[in-house]
């Protein structure tokens, strides 16, 4: 147990720092190390990091918006249908293997890469 | 706004939450840049104005999630309050080593973790109650 703190910290703050450098990347790298650090199945990796990611995204809007950065209608123009689709997600999830979720996060992964390199 | 923007915002919308709810991030990999073709937002303003977006999609996504019994309240809630140390360490970061460095080992680690998720994706399947230590002990 005394160890699980020092690398939640660590996640934390990988997660943080490369949401704030990149805007996104908080989850591409909460869920893979809460998989490979902690060993989560694959569907709790992703719920837990999108509670962390609540908080995380909310701190961030609420520091970019005193900067006059954030367009709240755009924001919830493209996130109402996000609210549908996120639902689906989570029900589809339920409904396929986990090591598939795994697959499909590697994919997203790459795809991720390849847009930061190119 | 026209019938185009309208339409492309609200599939891309709708698959950057798909994305959220299968795999556990924010949707941003696809906001940012849907917010930049079809708004016409600069890079920053899309980033900034994807995280209203973001909040969304994790609320309802762990919202879900929790009633799926997949979600750890107190990590995820520990990773998420800790994470503005690493904002402050990111940005002391940004301003030593160039932003093509960063671009560039931030892949070199999403290769990685694809990686190991690869293997684990193919790995066939476990019987459940093997503990293993956090060193891989060689695949």
């Amino acid at each position: 147990m005394a160890s699980r703190l020092p690398k939640l910290v660590a996640i934390a703050t990988l997660g943080g720092a490369f949401s704030g450098l990149f805007g996104v990347g908080g989850g591409t790298v909460i869920v893979p190390l809460l998989i490979l650090w902690f060993g989560y199945g694959e569907r709790e990796a992703t719920g837990t990091s999108l509670l962390a990611i609540v908080v995380i995204a909310a701190l961030a809007a609420i520091a970019q918006g005193a900067y006059g950065n954030v367009h709240i209608g755009a924001g919830v123009a493209i996130g109402l249908p996000a609210v549908a689709g996120v639902v689906a997600g989570t029900a589809l999830q339920q409904r396929i293997p986990e090591r598939a979720v795994a697959a499909i996060f590697a994919v997203l992964l790459v795809v991720s890469a390849a847009v930061l390199v190119l | 706004m026209d019938a185009l923007e309208v339409t492309g915002l609200l599939a891309i919308g709708f698959c950057a939450g798909m994305l959220g709810g299968l795999v556990g991030v924010g949707g941003g990999v696809l906001f940012v840049p849907g917010l930049v073709f079809f708004l016409g937002l600069s890079q920053l303003d899309a980033l900034s104005t994807s995280l209203v977006a973001i909040v969304f999609v994790a609320t309802v996504g762990a919202w879900r999630q929790r009633r799926y019994g997949n979600v750890r309240m107190r990590d995820g809630l520990i990773v998420g309050i800790l994470s503005p140390i690493g904002v402050v360490v990111g940005t002391v970061v940004a301003n030593a080593v160039s932003e093509r460095a960063l671009e560039l080992s931030f892949a070199a680690v999403q290769v990685f973790f694809a990686w190991s998720l690869a293997r684990r994706a193919l790995r066939p399947p476990e019987p459940a109650g093997a503990s293993s230590p956090s060193g891989p002990a060689n695949g």
